[in-house]
């Protein structure tokens, strides 16, 4: 076989595999969610919701301890936990704009991202 | 398990300690658990530096394994975080390694699945959370807390937003570590549990070995499952690693 027709070849290759990994990331993108079984769906949304109050009623119960202001620490932030906890489970059900899109355009555009 | 008919869902979850050790008062004895987080470790490494001992430039199996992983987790950290995310490639791709190998290694029968446990998670995801931070604050200062502050917001709002998203930024170790270990605990206990129904309808006779058919079947079918999310939540895990990663990078705007 002459160079020629073996890079030719080669050539032929590189587009086909281009190609390929394009309809694959084309296809990949949406399977993903589709895959997952429902109930890691559920466990995902719910461990949101949950650690959101958790969280939050933790850190009134600490507050409390250390200003003695029992109970009003606990109900204001077992309040705030409750609404992290939602905007935790719109954010990743994607209701929310996530700021994994602006980080993207933040990469491109900024000069010192390229090193 | 003195009755073979009786199945105990929970019993493969259970720590055996293996060579008791205590030091001060503590008991840090070798186990179960540990031997097989030793196991996934040198198998992880042991692969990958086998598999790109020889570097042919025409790959391998086991290199084309490696550099396809090598890629994923790449191309993932690239995506999220930028190429100033790359400086963490070795920890994310660690991280998923060693999860997605402890969680394939649960699968064999008699291991124990070391990501199961919520302590184990819990270790990965705080190391994650006290890595973004201290990243955070050491690389931009101050400036690490616009990421607590939303733009565009009235003045009026903003300590109830930024209450709200300093609770939601603290929530993440706990889903973070919730999530591989729901994930594993709940479909180990699903798996079992169908087993358990095959064994104890074919201890009923011949109508028993019959109606075992239908639980057999759902669990070759949930071991397929079991499988897929092994990966997938080995990849849910490292994905949530760069996606942290990134807010340290990029804090604010």
């Amino acid at each position: 076989m002459s160079d020629g027709e073996f890079d030719a070849r080669r050539r032929k290759l590189d587009e086909a595999l281009t190609a390929r990994k394009r309809q694959e990331k084309a296809k990949s993108g949406p399977a993903t969610k589709g895959s997952s079984a429902g109930y890691a769906v559920a466990l995902r949304l719910s461990s949101e919701f949950i650690a959101g109050i958790l969280v939050g009623a933790g850190i009134g119960w600490i507050i409390d301890r250390l200003a003695g202001t029992s109970p009003w620490g606990l109900i204001v932030f077992f309040l705030l936990g409750f609404c992290a906890g939602v905007l935790n489970v719109l954010r990743s059900a994607g209701l929310v704009a996530e700021p994994k899109i602006k980080s993207a355009e933040r990469d491109t555009d900024s000069p010192e991202g390229k090193q | 398990m003195a009755d073979p008919t009786k199945v105990d869902p929970i019993h493969q979850f259970h720590i055996n300690t293996l060579i008791p050790i205590e030091i001060g008062g503590y008991d840090v004895s070798f186990t179960n658990s540990s031997l097989l987080m030793i196991v996934t470790a040198v198998l992880a490494g042991g692969f990958l530096f086998i598999a790109t001992s020889s570097r042919g430039t025409v790959p391998g199996r086991a290199q084309s394994i490696a550099e396809i992983s090598y890629e994923f987790i790449a191309s993932m950290l690239r995506d999220s975080a930028g190429s100033q995310g790359m400086k963490f490639f070795p920890f994310v791709f660690t991280l998923f390694m060693f999860v997605l190998v402890a969680n394939l290694l649960g699968m064999f029968p008699y291991f124990i699945t070391v990501t199961s446990h919520l302590i184990i998670t819990a270790a990965l995801a705080i190391l994650v959370f006290v890595i973004v931070l201290v990243y955070g604050l050491w690389k931009h200062g101050f400036r690490f807390f616009k990421l607590f502050v939303p733009e565009g917001i009235p003045v009026v709002l903003m300590p109830l937003v930024v209450a709200i998203e300093v609770i939601s930024f603290l929530t993440r170790p706990i889903s973070h570590s919730v999530r591989l270990f729901a994930n594993m605990l709940a479909g180990h206990i699903t798996l079992k549990v169908f087993s358990g129904f095959v064994v104890s309808l074919t201890s009923l006779g011949a109508v028993g070995i019959v109606g075992a058919i239908l639980p057999l079947t759902m669990a070759v079918g949930l071991t397929a499952l079991e499988f897929l999310i092994a990966f997938l939540q080995a990849y849910v895990f490292a994905m949530l690693t760069c996606i942290y990663i990134n807010d340290a990078i990029h804090p604010g705007h």
